[in-house]
């Protein structure tokens, strides 16, 4: 608990005039990019649209939120800091109860989600928000293992969900393969057990294009490893639009075959899904099978990740994000350490990519751009580092708030009925981030669990723990 | 007691690192023998800490061999053999001779089990105490969990063998008297524990030399007494050979068995705590000397 000391003496002239600041400044920059929005005419002729009321609360925003900031700032100083009572045994055993309660809930999501809205509407529950996600959830726990456990600071890891998605895509509409398959076994059998195939195998290919990347890169530390990592996601980027004949550039790959039911295809036919179980036709079959399918890939990287936490490579990760060089004298070679983290994390990320393209149908490059792998990485660092609750915890908030921003009709009577919330992602996205590194620098989740004790399993508070330097 | 003579186990010859123009160590060649407790002493900059960062490979000297020995094998009869080869270590039903100078830092910590600690230490500290213990017997935990895949798809090899490590790590924390501080992490332990759990944690890579850098730095006289009978422990019951930095003569003259004394890079001494104590040239190092005197000593020592 903190305690406040005497009534601070808050200079009220100094606040009002940094809040004065900041408001000017504010105008200055957004009276053209807010105050001012460029439109078509009838006439096909561009005009300005004014907005003075946007930009007069946006402007008041600033003015407010900058004066209150300022005001936290004052009286923090004067309070006393008393370091936090560590919680309570009643609420640490509660809190242990966190994981598994979301995990449970994750469970339970589709059968919430029909009974409340009903078949109809729940498709897109599910799947915008459901299978999305969760499909961020596993990429989290995925990079959770290069950032979080090994402080790798993989700045490309959507590298290695285009490697997963163009692999599984590329071999399933391969037209030679389809042959093959054909004549070897059946004429249906491709298309019902692609996925299930080479799943696994985009999986292996992610994991081998990790240490191929890794081994040049891996020599390099910190920012530099970042910024090298950064420049491979965006080269596979480039790479895929550009050798068309390889990748399809723009256009992208389609009729991805979709996942069956092990065997029986989501489709109207005799033999299809509905028909074998004697249920009637819809869509929403597959989509909850979709939500159940990256539900448990997602615990599959949980539960590794848990496990290689226990085991001497995982306690190697950290001990390298600890100290890199008392890992050298402890005779680690912390070369192959980090290129594990790497090929393993990117096994994850091209499990996901696979999903992705099956649930898809379609994939173009489009979709693996640079900013998922900072949304991504920001999953990560908001989750805090190395904790799994944290990752599913921001993946909801970040992925599903935004998300939700698309549903909330009432704000359009606030602002106007032009006012599309879905336009403002992008900077409430900012705001979070700038909020949570105000409130919790080190994470949402800020302690780490020991992986192995002798009497009693002690949390160990995230001052202690290092972030890595790579 | 010295055993540098007949029983060698780390033969140090003409050892020159030069940083640029600096020259941080100059033509050092010294022997530390098997089982003793050697220090190596001088003044603030002698070189002390880098001869350490290239006997651990974690500089590569400019000139010289660092020769280091397991078992009984003959350094005369070898060494010449494997300098003129390619190889870094020669394996003989007698013993293995490694050449330090030519593996990479972490070889000679995994193959030639030479184990140090840091002058500024280098905890694990976002990690327990238990924990550091465990990372140190890294190799060996890795082997039986078969590279991992056996121990992720639950083979029982790897269970027996950590609960082992458990034990080794246990017993350590009993010596160096951290046991009711296992589950803590390490960075909140206080200096002297955490100096001391930098020694067991080194232990646990169970070496043959152990080199510590100014292990006493910091610590009380009731602390470095405490050091000391930790240290004779050490050589007495593992017959690890320690290899010491230090400027607490306390520690230095009441456990060493033999003492380097470098200066400037150079070696100005080397004999036992005896004999250095009395040598004019140390006490000119340390104390200096008359002005008229300083051309002469120069002159000696090779400055």
């Amino acid at each position: 608990m903190n305690e406040t000391a005497s009534t601070p003496s808050v200079d009220y002239v100094q606040l009002f005039k940094d809040a004065l600041f900041a408001a000017v400044i504010a105008f200055g920059l957004f009276s053209l990019m807010i105050g001012v929005k460029t439109d078509q005419a009838l006439n096909n002729q561009m005009i300005l649209v004014l907005r003075p009321g946007l930009l007069a609360s946006i402007v008041g925003l600033v003015f407010a939120g900058r004066f209150l900031i300022g005001y936290w700032q004052a009286t923090r100083i004067a309070r006393v800091k008393v370091k936090k009572a560590p919680l309570s045994p009643a609420m640490a055993k509660l809190a242990s109860y966190a994981l598994p309660a979301c995990i449970g809930f994750l469970f339970a999501y589709p059968v919430l989600v029909l009974l409340t809205v009903g078949p109809a509407g729940a498709i897109k529950w599910i799947d915008n928000f459901g299978i999305q996600i969760l499909i961020y959830i596993m990429l989290g726990w995925g990079l959770n293992i290069v950032v979080g456990l090994a402080g790798l600071l993989d700045l490309g890891y959507v590298a290695f969900y285009a490697v997963g998605a163009y692999s599984y895509s590329l071999l399933a509409t391969s037209m030679p393969i389809k042959a093959f398959m054909a004549e070897m076994i059946g004429p249906s059998f491709w298309g019902l057990w692609a996925f299930w195939i080479l799943l696994p195998l985009s999986g292996i290919l992610a994991a081998f294009w990790g240490v191929l990347l890794g081994f040049p890169v891996l020599r390099l530390r910190g920012d530099y490893l970042a910024i090298v990592t950064l420049a491979f996601g965006e080269i596979i980027r480039l790479v895929l639009i550009n050798w068309v004949d390889f990748s399809g550039g723009y256009a992208g790959i389609s009729s991805i075959p979709r996942p069956s039911f092990f065997g029986i295809p989501f489709n109207a036919a005799d033999n299809g899904f509905s028909a074998t179980f004697g249920l009637e036709f819809s869509p929403i079959y597959r989509t909850i099978f979709l939500f159940y399918l990256i539900f448990a890939l997602a615990l599959l990287t949980a539960a590794v990740s848990m496990r290689l936490r226990r085991l001497p490579v995982g306690r190697a990760w950290e001990a390298l994000r600890e100290d890199e060089i008392a890992c050298r004298s402890l005779g680690i070679n912390t070369v192959n350490t980090k290129l594990t983290a790497f090929s393993i994390g990117a096994m994850f990320g091209g499990f996901a990519g696979a999903f992705f393209a099956a649930r898809q149908g379609f994939i173009s490059p489009e979709s693996f751009v640079f900013i998922e792998s900072a949304q991504i990485l920001a999953i990560v660092v908001l989750g805090g580092m190395g904790s799994l609750l944290g990752v599913v915890i921001s993946s909801i908030i970040l992925v599903g708030g935004v998300e939700l921003l698309r549903e909330l009709d009432f704000l359009k009577n606030v602002f106007g009925d032009g006012f599309d919330p879905a336009q403002y992602r992008m900077l409430i996205f900012g705001l979070c981030m700038v909020l949570m590194m105000l409130w919790k620098p080190r994470g949402l989740i800020s302690q780490r669990d020991p992986t192995v004790f002798l009497k009693e399993k002690k949390s160990v508070s995230s001052d202690l723990v290092k972030e890595g330097h790579g | 007691m010295m055993r540098a003579l007949n029983d060698p186990i780390l033969k140090v010859e003409n050892v020159t690192m030069r940083f640029g123009g600096l020259v941080a160590v100059n033509n050092l060649s010294f022997t530390a023998g098997r089982g003793d407790i050697t220090a190596l002493i001088g003044p603030n900059g002698a070189g002390k800490t880098t001869v350490f960062n290239c006997i651990t490979g974690f500089y590569k000297p400019t000139i010289g061999r660092m020769a280091l020995r397991h078992g009984t094998i003959d350094f005369a009869a070898h060494i010449e053999t494997v300098t003129d080869g390619d190889s870094e270590s020669l394996k003989t039903p007698d013993g293995t001779l490694f050449l330090l100078e030519r593996m990479a830092d972490f070889e000679i910590s995994a193959r030639a089990h030479v184990a140090r600690t840091f002058q500024n230490i280098r905890l694990f500290s976002g990690m327990t105490v238990l924990e550091n213990l465990m990372v140190a017997q890294h190799n060996p935990l890795m082997v039986a969990s078969n590279w991992t895949i056996g121990g992720l798809i639950g083979l029982p090899g790897f269970r027996k063998r950590e609960n082992a490590a458990l034990e080794t790590a246990k017993y350590w924390l009993n010596m160096v008297k951290l046991t009711d501080r296992a589950d803590d992490p390490a960075g909140e332990l206080p200096y002297g524990d955490q100096r001391r759990l930098e020694i067991a944690r080194a232990m646990c890579t169970d070496p043959v030399l152990l080199c510590l850098d100014e292990p006493a730095a910091g610590l009380n006289p009731k602390e470095s007494l405490e050091l000391n009978t930790l240290l004779r422990a050490i050589r007495d019951d593992h017959g690890t050979s320690l290899l010491l930095i230090e400027h607490d003569m306390s520690v230095v003259m009441q456990i060493s068995d033999h003492v380097v004394v470098l200066d400037y890079g150079t070696k100005i001494s080397d004999g036992t705590p005896e004999h250095i104590k009395t040598d004019p040239k140390v006490i000119a190092a340390y104390l200096g000397v008359e002005d008229d005197a300083v051309d002469d000593v120069e002159a000696e020592v090779g400055l």
